[in-house]
């Protein structure tokens, strides 16, 4: 397939409208679904233009009309067996039809791994331009969408425009922007539209799906306070004594990839770049060393303790507070002198706003 | 699959600036790239693993492949050493600037060129650019299957088996050949290159280097003028700057002096 307009300025002006690609889950759409609508409808409210949710799925129809509560116009459907789940060369077919036939002139992506799947193919299919992992969006005043993403792991933001091609496309890191209320008096349009789909689109088979479990209890990313384990714990069996200390505050545990990678805590603890973003009014670092891709994660945190044998670690550079320590040894200790101030009082962690 | 041609394996690796040791500089507020050492971009050292272990166990033959300027000859040659058989280098003045569009065409474009292919091994993404886009779109123009994110590879049957790392759960997805997957960072232990393979590097003749002219690239579909984004700016990012309270000593005093400073913030109820 070639792009969609061979001089790339000819008609940049037939472009309109926004879109956000949608993502079902169970019957529900995913939480960076929600959020970019949010942000959707913002950007769309700014060049006075309709948003719309695409939806590819089979039997989604409920599920787009619940969508539009959220602040969409109208919800385009396509509804097929084969796009009962996430594939690729199916769903870019489908993306690539659409954008071709309506041509949007903003296309938005959670920046999940299916989306970045999704993008990365269709981008390069309709030779436009895709900026990732996007953690603003701005209008610069020649009207171009401004796709603000950190670069080299949050040292820099840089503002990325495509001017020439359209659609403007982007994906949009998770939990950096705000899920909008849910209004189910909303009104809107379901609209069903067909792509030719075959059994030759499906080039990918999945031969087993085993659904990570995640245990009781707080999810890192609604944490007020995390503690995180790294490579420095050298056996999972110690996130056991991390749990303690975060059951004393309050909090979740969580991980470093490294220790994901190491098989010792699953993936879906780990925080940074390719993980989840925590932002929790106290994170501890445990045997962690402060890799870019990790503060990516966890830098916006409203305190930040780290415990690390290795007083040059990075992660002390951005740490409030710091034992240079061993960790099987301070941690232990730590849970019991917070045990003793614990006795007899109610939660130790203060509320935000009286953190100095 | 090729009829009668040896497995051919290609792996696209990048040479990237060691992440770690990239600082701002506080004058100009630009990343300080000069003087940084390089290494593979960690995920594509991973992929050629992979490819290594496939060689371990069949037949077959593996190509590295990079587009960027001469000074990545070092990462190729570290592959060569490493086990790769030999290695391609698309390098020319033309591709510089190039997005993630020029860049997926001009390697699909060389891969086609090489031809026989039967399986396409990509990083997850690059330590520099972090887009991950340029695997998928290689696959998008090749018009083959892609798994993306993979942490286990296995050939069965004449068929690509690979576990995917998905947000929720992880998935076994096959796949007919050719097909494209990009792996995660850090699913396995890139082997260190040997004194053997170090000899063939030396040996010479295992590089080539192609200009566009070369693989037949439209030089209007590459580089700056023909990527469809451009960063705009760059704005360093000026985190709150941080207390830096460190506590010394033995356990049970740096513990004290701990939760008194925590105290005394704030952070912990008095
Ligand atoms: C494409 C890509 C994406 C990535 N994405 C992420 C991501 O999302 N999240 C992430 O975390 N990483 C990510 N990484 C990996 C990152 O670069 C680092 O490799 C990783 O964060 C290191 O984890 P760590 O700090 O646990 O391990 P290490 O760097 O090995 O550090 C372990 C630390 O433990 C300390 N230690 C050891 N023993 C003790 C002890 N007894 N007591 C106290 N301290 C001790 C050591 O001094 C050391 O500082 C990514 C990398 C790439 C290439
Ligand atoms: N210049 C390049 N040469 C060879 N392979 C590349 C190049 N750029 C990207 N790749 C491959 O594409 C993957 C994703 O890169 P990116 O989209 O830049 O994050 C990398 O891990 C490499 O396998």
């Amino acid at each position: 397939m070639t792009g969609i307009h061979h001089n790339p300025l000819e008609g940049k002006s037939h472009f309109r409208g926004v879109w956000v690609f949608l993502e079902g889950r169970k019957g529900a759409l995913r939480d960076v679904s929600i959020q970019l609508i949010g942000e959707g409808r913002r950007i769309a409210d700014r060049g006075g233009v309709p948003l719309t949710g695409v939806l590819p799925g089979h039997d989604v129809e409920a599920l787009a009309r619940h969508a539009i509560g959220y602040g969409l116009d109208r919800v385009i459907v396509v509804d097929h067996p084969l796009l009962e789940i996430y594939r690729s060369r199916p769903f870019t077919k489908v993306m690539a039809t659409l954008i071709t036939r309506h041509k949007p002139e903003i296309v938005l992506y959670g920046a999940s791994k299916n989306g970045r799947d999704l993008g990365g193919r269709l981008h390069a299919v309709l030779e436009t331009g895709l900026a990732a992992d996007c953690v603003k969006f701005d209008i610069d005043e020649e009207g171009n969408l401004d796709m603000i993403r950190p670069s080299f792991g949050g040292k820099s933001l840089a503002h990325i425009l495509c001017k020439q091609h359209r659609p403007q496309m982007a994906s949009a890191r998770r939990n950096v922007f705000l899920a909008p209320p849910h209004d189910p008096t909303r009104h809107g349009e379901v609209v069903r539209e067909t792509v030719d789909l075959s059994e030759a689109d499906l080039d990918a088979k999945l031969l087993e799906f085993k659904e990570f479990v995640r245990e009781g209890g707080v999810r890192p990313d609604e944490a007020e306070v995390v503690v995180s384990g790294g490579y420095g714990l050298g056996d999972p069996k110690y996130f056991g004594m991390l749990q303690d200390l975060a059951d004393l505050l309050g909090g979740a545990v969580a991980a470093s990839r490294k220790a994901v990678d190491s098989g010792w805590i699953p993936k879906e603890f780990q925080v940074g770049q390719t993980g989840m973003t925590v932002r929790p009014k106290v994170y501890f670092a445990i045997g962690i060393s402060g890799a870019v891709q990790h503060l990516a994660g966890m830098q916006e945190s409203d305190k930040i303790v780290a415990i690390n044998l290795d007083p040059k670690a990075a992660i002390f550079e951005i740490a409030d507070y710091g034992i240079v320590g061993d960790l099987f040894q301070v941690v232990p200790e730590f849970i019991r002198q917070l045990k003793e101030l614990k006795a007899g009082r109610g939660p130790l962690i203060a509320p935000l706003a009286t953190i100095a | 699959m090729p009829a009668g041609g040896p497995f051919r394996i290609l792996v696209c690796i990048k040479q990237v600036p060691k992440a770690q040791e990239l600082q701002v500089d506080p004058k100009t507020q630009t990343l300080k790239r000069v003087g940084v050492p390089s290494e593979i971009n960690p995920p594509d050292a991973n992929a050629l693993e992979f490819a290594l272990r496939i060689k371990d166990r069949m037949p077959a033959e593996i190509i590295v492949l990079s587009m960027g300027p001469t000074s990545f000859d070092e990462s190729l040659e570290r592959s060569i050493g490493m086990g790769a058989d030999r290695a391609v280098l698309l390098t020319d003045r033309i591709l510089g600037g190039s997005d993630t569009v020029p860049t997926a065409h001009a390697l699909s474009e060389t891969i086609k060129k090489i031809g026989g292919y039967d399986l396409i091994l990509c990083g997850e993404e690059t330590t520099d650019a972090s887009t991950g886009h340029v695997g998928p779109g290689i696959a998008g123009h090749l018009d083959i299957p892609q798994i993306t994110y993979i942490s286990e590879i296995d050939i069965v049957d004449g068929k690509v088996h690979a576990r995917r790392t998905a947000e929720d759960g992880s998935e076994w997805w096959e796949a007919a050949m050719p097909c494209l997957v990009t792996v995660n960072f850090g699913c396995n232990k890139p082997r260190a290159p040997t004194l053997s393979g170090k000899i063939r590097v030396k040996r010479g003749g295992v590089i080539v280097h192609w200009s566009c002219a070369d693989v037949g690239i439209d030089p209007n579909k590459v580089g700056l003028k023909n990527s469809p984004t451009i960063v705009a700016k760059v704005d360093t990012v000026h985190l709150p700057p941080r207390a830096r309270k460190l506590f010394h000593g033995e356990p049970p005093e740096a513990v004290a002096g701990l939760l008194k400073a925590l105290v005394e913030d704030g952070v912990i109820r008095p």
